[in-house]
Parts: structure tokens; C-alpha cells; sequence
């Protein structure tokens, strides 16, 4: 009776490989996602307002909120996505050796990354600019103030090179201390080790609410740095890196046509624009192209929400961070978000 | 037949064998390698050592090799390496007094002695590494006092969150001087040591060495010190905005890791010098009681050079153990070797199987080196039996 089954099982799984091979090029980290059934994410190891497990195990975040995005159209389910915390230093190891499926760790875009580490990224869904939390009884207005400061910052981020090429450049002398984790970097800033603490403005909106009294440290608005930040994966499997970015511009391109995870049902029925039908399976068949259902969208919306929804809640105005859209608005309000068209 | 004979043969047999593993070694270790690089080279992931000799742009808050951020990756590797080697030499120098003081201690008749002894040894024996070294830093940032309230030693040298800071001499040749007396003075020592030595073979009258050595190494170098530090003038550490600037700075990790890997591998030691001198048979100590000789040089000349042969091994280990151990420094950015190449080096280049094989590699060298150095020691320094 068993073997009945495993052959009709095995029967099964070929013909339908048979029948999607034929128009699909041949992508085995989907095929291993549907196969496990869920997908593995590489995490930050905790940084509030991106991705962050609460007391209960249960991650949130912005970066977060985009792999369960993933999760909905790629499994129909936005909590079949499992997260691997990775540090700085783990991060590209963990993505090279496939360990996960992708990062969405508040990883910034560089060239060199791009060119000798074997990744690619897939867009941008944080605008992060790098900045430094201080004292506020320090009365540290600019970052030219922090002349001769001691500064802590995580080993091997950008944020470390940033800031020692910015303050060389003008001839400022500080002093940069390395720590191999940000929490470490962290408590030695709050220990009185460093007068400042550098990385993202977002990061640190996030990092400052974890203080004793946030209201002792203070951000600076000057940023010294443009770091876009996104999803990344691993060369090869292009199938996949399609799907990864372009789940990434529906959330925003949801945003800009006004659907949101309250109205999607409503217009996917009724909605008269071409690209809302395209975008929520309407009319099209998009998800088939990339072997994916064609409510892809549709679930990824209704079950996490548009970008702005997600942005809101996990570090807008919804949340503790309160961080302003500023950069992160669709380019239609003065901000830098934009989807290519869904045609 | 001679095939026959050829296989009987021992020592034609042994070569082949060799011979045959050598060669099988190589061959695995070629496959490794090769894979990995192919594999590298599909995943699109740059390989090879031409990144060494990249700008690193890395900042090391704390370096006697005047590295700067403007020079190569391979100077940056230096000076991780200079800082391990630093820190080790100076946690082993230290540990092993400790060491042999709570051993000797944990002998000791005396109840309050013995038992503070083994009370250190038990409680740094079950605590883990990691721990210790937490403890230390946060503990030595949490004692002291922030930049603006320093501890002011008669206004030239500070002691703050951010390190000791001392002043620096301008001028260095009067040092060189001293530095050249010093030198002299300790070969002075060391012939008198051999003159006395020779007298007491010969005479069996003992000469004050040690009284004599202490002033000549001891007191005469602080002279020679001082002299070159009034000629002299110094770059003394002042308070500018945030920090001292100018001297030189001990910063609190290198005092917390250096404070961490002694203390804790002084525990250990302890231990195997204890082991170390229950070894010597006890008619030993007897005999040298019997003959009058006072309790200090019953340790010293009869019990400590019988014991050495049990301690060396054992303590080479310990040795080994606290060098590799400096590596923790990475966790409260001490910039050692791991940190500074393993962490910042690693994730600018992104380099991760260069850069790990490497730091194997030197751990290695460093780590032959001690255990050469220590069997040469121990070799030397063997008893004659007679």
C-alpha cells in the first residue's frame, strides 16, 4: 500500500516537473522551498523595527515583513518562513553555502560586495543613512563636534569604514572601536567607553528605544552616508532572484495604485486599472510565469499588507521608532520608492 | 625471486608506505583545494592573496607598529599579529607568578593560605573563558572614572574609561642609551651569577647574588631612566574636547584581556605546579631540611629544579592554551589578530577561506614556536642524573 503511494506520488511530482518545465527555466532553490515548505530567511540577530523576536519568539520588523511578503506568494502562507539570525561577520557565508534562501537584514548595497562576494541585490526597501547616537549632555550638534571622540561601531559593517574614511578626509582626529557584535558595541557605548555609537539612522532609532532612558541619548540628524538597503541572494538561480525582487516592487507598486491588505478582495473584483488586476492575479496570469499561483500578489498583500502598511507598523508612526517616510516615500510624495510597471 | 625479497624488506617496505601516504595526503589536500576554488569561482566569489596588498582603510585604536589606515591589509594582518603576541607574552609572564605563587600557596601548611588557594583555583577553574573576559571589561569600564574626571597622577599621566594615558619622550636617543646600559648591566649579572657559582664549587662560600642582582638590574636601570628622562622633553597627555590626546594609551581592553588570561590561566598553572612538586619524593625535602638548609632554599634549590620536569609539559600546554585564548579578545575589541583580520579584514574583502587559512597558520607558527622553545628548555635544564 505504501509503495502505491510513493509511486503514485512520484508519478505525480513528474508529470507536474514535466509539465512546468516546459516553459520555466529550471530554479532548484524553489523547487527546495516548495519541497521543505517554507522558507529560510537570514535575520538580523536583533534590531528593533527590522527584524527583532519579541519574548515570545515571534519576529517583526520591516525586513521581517518582507520574507513573510515572500512566504505569501511563494507558499500561500505568510508564516511559513523560518528565520536564521546571522551577524555581520556570518551573514555571507550563510548565503553562499545556501543555508538560507535569502537575506533581508538591513544589508547595505555596495559595489564590491556585488562584484567579489558571489550576491546580488534585489532592490531597495529601506533608505538608511548613517548617523551617530550621543549623549545628550555631550551637546553634540553636528558630527564635525565628535573631533576626538571615541566612537564604537560593529566590525566589518560599512557604517566602521564610513566613518573612518569621513573624519580622515577632513582631517579630524577620533577613535573607532571595533566590536564583533553591535549589542557589545552597544553596551560599551552605554558603558562609557565611546562618546558616540555609529550606524544607520533606522538601526539606531531602533537600537536607542533599548536604552535604559532614551532620552539621555540623543541622534544626530546629519547623515554621513547613503546606504540603500534590501534583500540580497546568491548568484545563479535567476528564477528565484526574480521572484525575491519582484515581490519587493509589488509591495511598493501595491502601495502607489491603493491596494492594501483592508481592500485587496474589493479590488481584485471590482478595480478597473489593468495593473491592479495584473498585479492581484486578475487578468494576466503573472504568477504562472514564474511558477508561482497567480494570487501571489493577492496573498502577499492581504496577509502582510502593502509596503507603507508594513513601514507604519513596524517603524513609522505606528510603531516606537515613529521614523518618518522622509527617503522611504513613494517618488510620487517626494520620496525615492518606485516599482517598475507590472505590464 | 626478487620481487619477493624487495617486500621483505623492512626498510624498503617502510619507505613505500611513506611514501604512499605522502602521496596520498597531497592528492586529497589538491582535491580540496581545487574544489573549493572551482566552486568559488561558479559562485562568482573573488579567491587568491592579491587582496593582502589592498588599502584597508581599517582603524586600530590601539598599535605599536604605527599602522595607519592608509597602508595594505598585510600591515593590518602585522599588527593584529604584534597585538596577540603582545597581550600573550604579557599574560603568560604574569600568570605563571601567579601560578606558582598559589601553588606554592595551596601547599602551604598555613590553614588560610592553603585553602584562599584552592578556593582561586576552583572558582577560576569552572568559570568559562568567555565569561571571565566579559567580567573583566565591563568590570575595569564601570570602576573608572569618565574622561572629564580622570584619576590625575601629579598631572602628567590619567587614568579614565578610555585607558591610562602617558606621557611620551620627544627625544629617544637618551633611551637608547639606558636601553644599552641595561643590556650591560644584565650581562654583568649574569657573569657574577657564574663567578659565584664557580666560587661556591670551588670554596663552598655563598656570595649575596640575588642583593647584588638587585641592584644592579633593579635599581641601577631606574637611574639610567631617569637620567634619560630629564634630558628630555615629553609629550604629555591633555585633555581636548572629548579625550587626552597625545602620550601614549593603554586602552582598557588590552587591561581587561591581559587581567582575564592571567588570572584565569594562573588557576591552571597552580595546579600543575602543585602536581609538580608532590612528585618530588618527600626524603628529598627531608634530607635537604637535614642538612640546614632554611625552608625558602629547600623550594628553591631542591624541590623547584626536581619538580621543573614534571611542570614544563603541562605547562607548555597552558601556555598554548592562553595564546589561543587572546583570540576572545575579539569579543570586547581588543585588535588582535582575529579581530582586526578574522572580523574587520574578512568582511571588507569578504576573503573568508584565505583569510581563515592564514590565521591558521599563524596560531600554528606562534604556537610551534612556544612548544620548540619550551622542549629546548626543558632539555636544557634536565637534571643531570647521576
Amino acid at each position: 500500500m505504501k509503495t502505491v503511494c510513493r509511486i503514485a506520488a512520484l508519478a505525480a511530482f513528474f508529470t507536474g516537473s514535466a509539465a512546468s518545465a516546459q516553459q520555466l527555466a529550471p530554479s532548484p532553490t524553489l523547487d527546495a522551498i516548495k519541497a521543505r515548505g517554507h522558507i529560510e530567511c537570514g535575520a538580523h540577530l536583533g534590531l528593533p523595527g527590522f527584524s527583532f523576536a519579541n519574548d515570545k519568539g515571534e519576529w517583526a520588523g520591516l525586513d521581517v515583513d518582507y520574507c513573510k511578503s515572500l512566504a505569501a506568494a511563494v507558499l500561500g502562507d505568510a508564516t511559513k518562513v523560518k528565520f536564521t539570525p546571522t551577524s555581520v561577520q556570518q551573514r555571507w557565508a550563510v548565503l553562499q553555502s545556501g543555508q538560507v534562501d535569502l537575506l533581508s537584514r538591513n544589508t547595505t548595497i555596495t559595489f564590491s560586495r556585488n562584484a567579489t562576494l558571489g550576491v546580488n541585490f534585489q532592490g531597495i526597501n529601506f533608505y538608511e543613512g548613517q548617523t551617530f547616537v550621543v549623549r545628550t549632555k555631550a551637546k553634540v550638534v553636528a558630527v564635525k563636534d565628535l573631533a576626538d571622540a571615541t566612537i564604537c561601531v560593529a566590525a566589518g559593517s560599512t557604517e566602521e569604514k564610513t566613518a573612518a574614511d569621513w573624519f580622515r578626509e577632513r582631517n579630524l582626529k577620533v577613535t573607532i572601536i571595533n566590536f564583533q557584535k553591535n549589542d557589545d558595541a552597544i553596551s560599551a557605548y552605554d558603558q562609557g567607553r565611546c562618546d558616540a555609537y555609529t550606524a544607520g539612522i533606522g538601526a539606531l532609532a531602533g537600537q536607542r528605544i533599548k536604552f535604559k532612558d532614551p532620552n539621555e541619548h540623543q541622534i544626530l540628524t546629519e547623515i554621513i552616508s547613503n546606504d540603500p538597503q534590501g534583500p540580497v541572494t546568491r548568484w545563479g538561480d535567476e528564477r528565484w532572484q526574480l521572484v525575491v525582487r519582484w515581490v519587493l516592487n509589488g509591495t511598493i507598486a501595491a502601495e502607489a495604485l491603493g491596494v492594501t491588505s483592508k481592500n485587496v478582495e474589493e479590488m481584485k473584483a471590482k478595480s478597473a486599472s489593468s495593473e491592479v488586476r495584473r498585479l492581484l492575479g486578475a487578468e494576466g496570469k503573472f504568477g504562472q510565469m514564474m511558477g508561482l499561483s497567480d494570487d501571489w500578489m493577492f496573498n502577499a498583500i492581504k496577509q502582510v499588507g502593502n509596503y507603507g502598511e508594513s513601514y507604519e507598523r513596524t517603524v513609522g508612526m505606528g510603531s516606537a521608532l515613529k521614523l518618518k517616510r522622509g527617503a522611504n516615500e513613494l517618488w510620487t510624495k517626494g520620496g525615492l520608492l518606485y516599482s517598475p510597471p507590472f505590464q | 625471486m626478487p620481487v619477493i625479497r624487495f617486500w621483505r624488506d623492512r626498510k624498503v617496505r617502510d619507505v613505500l608506505w611513506q611514501a604512499l601516504a605522502t602521496v596520498g595526503l597531497v592528492v586529497v589536500v589538491v582535491f580540496f583545494v581545487r574544489n573549493a576554488s572551482d566552486n568559488m569561482v561558479k559562485a562568482g566569489i573573488a579567491s587568491g592573496f592579491q587582496f593582502l596588498w589592498r588599502d584597508s582603510g581599517i582603524e586600530v585604536p590601539f598599535n605599536i607598529t604605527g599602522y595607519k589606515p592608509s597602508d595594505t591589509i598585510l600591515a593590518l594582518l602585522w599588527t593584529g599579529i604584534v597585538n596577540t603576541i603582545l597581550v600573550s607574552a604579557a599574560a603568560v609572564v604574569v600568570a605563571t607568578v601567579i601560578g606558582f605563587t598559589v601553588g606554592l600557596m595551596r601547599l602551604s601548611h598555613n590553614w588560610l593560605l592553603s585553602t584562599l588557594a584552592a578556593v582561586y583555583i576552583e572558582f577560576v577553574r569552572n568559570i568559562p573563558l568567555l565569561f571571565f573576559v566579559l567580567f573583566w571589561y565591563f568590570g575595569v569600564l564601570s570602576a573608572l572614572p569618565t574622561p572629564k574626571e580622570s584619576y590625575d597622577f601629579l598631572g602628567v599621566a590619567f587614568l579614565n574609561r578610555r585607558g591610562l594615558w602617558i606621557p611620551l619622550p620627544n627625544e629617544v636617543t637618551g633611551f637608547q642609551f639606558a636601553l644599552l646600559a641595561i643590556v650591560a648591566l644584565i650581562v654583568a649579572q649574569i657573569g657574577l651569577a657564574r663567578w659565584a657559582k664557580a666560587r661556591q664549587a670551588r670554596t663552598g662560600q655563598d656570595f649575596p647574588t640575588w642583593m647584588v642582582g638587585f641592584v644592579l638590574c633593579g635599581l641601577l636601570p631606574i637611574a639610567a631612566l631617569a637620567v634619560a628622562g630629564a634630558a628630555t622633553s615629553w609629550d604629555v597627555p591633555t585633555l581636548r574636547g572629548f579625550n587626552y590626546r597625545g602620550g601614549f594609551v593603554l586602552v582598557p581592553e588590552f587591561v581587561a584581556l591581559f587581567m582575564a588570561l592571567s588570572t584565569y590561566t594562573a588557576g591552571f598553572i597552580a595546579e600543575v605546579v602543585r602536581g609538580g612538586i608532590q612528585s618530588v619524593r618527600q626524603g628529598q625535602i627531608d634530607a635537604a631540611r637535614a642538612l640546614g638548609l632554611t625552608p625558602g632554599r629547600v623550594v628553591r634549590l631542591v624541590v623547584i629544579p626536581q619538580a621543573m620536569p614534571v611542570i614544563i609539559p603541562p605547562i607548555t600546554s597552558q601556555y598554548l592554551n592562553l595564546i589561543k585564548n587572546s583570540s576572545l579578545g575579539a569579543a570586547i575589541a581588543y585588535p588582535e589578530i582575529v579581530a582586526v583580520f578574522m572580523g574587520s579584514a574578512l568582511v571588507a574583502t569578504g576573503q573568508a577561506i584565505e583569510i581563515i587559512a592564514i590565521t591558521l597558520g599563524i596560531y600554528l607558527t606562534i604556537g610551534l614556536a612556544v612548544s620548540a622553545f619550551m622542549n629546548w628548555y626543558n632539555a636544557r635544564h634536565r637534571l643531570v642524573t647521576r
